[in-house]
């Protein structure tokens, strides 16, 4: 672990004495806060075994309650339209919403560990391949909120992170993200979430390679160029678990409190669809056999903004009528990897030139995915 | 006292100036307080993800609105 000087700036450093035993002038005072932090502490393990073992409890009901409720409570019969319909919504939307809870929270906690300049001297003088690896597996991890991308971008530009490798980072951080992720496994099961997670860090990273092959520093703006870096601020923080579990409850607030409105329209869309709506209604449009359905999903999709909440349950009605599964990943990806609002921030700090090439080198990965994904499966 | 403020302008940099003046306020300081939103002048003061709270030169927070509390330990 790199030396980190506690700066009071974000935390308390007292977790920090506590664990190497050293004696300093400040620790004395400090000492009935350690005992309570390590009361705290014992708590804290204790509340957290509890809770998830709690989480799979209660999950482990939903199922069964959701029959009770529409078959035994409503009195609907096993096999109607309503009574699948209203049976679906009533495990789907519990179901979704702890797989939520618990992710999110977990990743929330996990990011505590990442920061942005972090990640920077991480990837700062990496060669390429490694680098666009690193790149878009830390673009999962490492919190930063998308009108951040700017600044991010001339750090990393600044610090000698090469371009391609920079470009696989702001790739991969929207379109790996764990609402996805949560959706896909939640409503289309693991397999369909981890060819997603897989698929996703690939495009991530095959654009970014492909992109630093076309030797495009000049397409960055001049004014970026020409930006001499400023002193660099000494921002270790000194995160406690205390913090930690904060920026994990604040994760939960920020997200699941933004999204709960789509997943619950989504499913109720989707719950609906189940009966009502022809099985291969959209087989002859986006199915396996017209191949034209994979540049079109991913024209439709470039213009389209939503974000992974939104866009799921979309995702989950038009497979379970018929369209192919690499259309739809196509369909999915461009929508949130590759949007308007997104490249008129990149606008920015990129020439047009490269505007147009990163369009077309992450277009031309995420319809190859579509097209992979048609052919085998 | 000089207190600035890095964002674009997305809600959590209104947390973030909104918690300033509180904290400002609250503390009964004399404070000049600066939004920037030019991203040139964040890459001048090292600033990579935002929103970002520098106090007299100093960058204390970076991306995260800080609470109120934070930020009176910065300038009282």
């Amino acid at each position: 672990m790199e030396p980190i000087k506690p700066t009071g700036c974000c935390g308390a450093d007292a977790e920090l004495h506590q664990e190497t035993g050293e004696k300093t002038p400040s620790e004395q005072n400090e000492h009935n806060e350690c005992n309570e932090q390590k009361e705290q502490k014992m708590k804290r393990v204790a509340w957290g075994i509890f809770g998830i073992a709690l989480w799979f409890i209660l999950y482990k009901q939903l199922l069964p309650f959701s029959h009770w409720f529409a078959y035994s409570l409503l009195g609907l019969a096993p096999g109607s339209h309503l009574g699948e319909a209203i049976q679906f919504f009533v495990y789907d939307t519990p179901k979704v919403m702890m797989l939520l809870l618990l992710i999110v929270f977990a990743v929330g906690i996990v990011r505590s560990f990442f920061t942005p300049e972090k990640t920077r001297s991480l990837l700062a003088g990496k060669r390429e391949v490694t680098g666009n690896v690193m790149a878009a597996g830390l673009g999962i991890v490492t919190p930063f909120c998308s009108c951040s991308a700017v600044p991010l971008f001339i750090g990393f530009v600044q610090a000698g992170v090469p371009l391609g490798v920079t470009l696989s980072f702001l790739i991969a951080a929207p379109m790996v993200n764990e609402v996805a992720l949560v959706l896909l496994y939640g409503l289309l099961g693991w397999k369909v979430a981890g060819l997603y997670l897989v698929t996703g860090l690939a495009v991530a990273i095959v654009s970014g390679w492909v992109i630093g092959r076309f030797n495009m520093e000049s397409s960055i703006e001049d004014w970026v160029r020409e930006i001499r870096a400023g002193e660099q601020p000494n921002m270790g923080m000194k995160l406690t678990w205390t913090d930690r579990i904060e920026q994990g409850k604040e994760a939960v607030r920020d997200i699941v409190g933004k999204v709960w409105p789509y997943v619950i329209a989504g499913i109720g869309v989707g719950a609906t669809i189940h009966g009502y709506v022809p099985e291969d209604f959209m087989a002859a449009i986006m199915g396996k056999d017209a191949w034209w359905s994979v540049p079109g999903a991913v024209l439709v999709g470039i213009p389209m903004y939503s974000n992974a909440a939104g866009i799921v349950p979309i995702v989950e009605a038009l497979l379970g009528k018929g369209a192919a599964l690499g259309t739809v990943l196509a369909f999915m990806m461009s929508v949130i990897a590759l949007s308007l609002p997104e490249m008129v921030i990149l606008r920015k700090v990129l020439k047009p030139k490269l505007i147009g090439v990163f369009i077309a080198v992450v277009g031309g990965g995420i319809l190859l995915t579509g097209f992979l994904f048609n052919l085998i499966i | 006292m000089n207190i600035k403020i890095c964002g674009p302008g997305c809600k959590k940099c209104e947390q973030a100036t909104q918690a300033v003046r509180e904290a400002v306020a609250e503390a009964g300081l004399e404070a000049e307080i600066e939004k920037i939103s030019d991203f040139a002048e964040m890459a001048k003061l090292g600033v990579l993800s935002t929103p970002a709270v520098i106090v007299d030169g100093q960058v204390k927070c970076v991306g995260k609105a800080p609470s109120k509390k934070e930020i009176l330990s910065w300038i009282a």
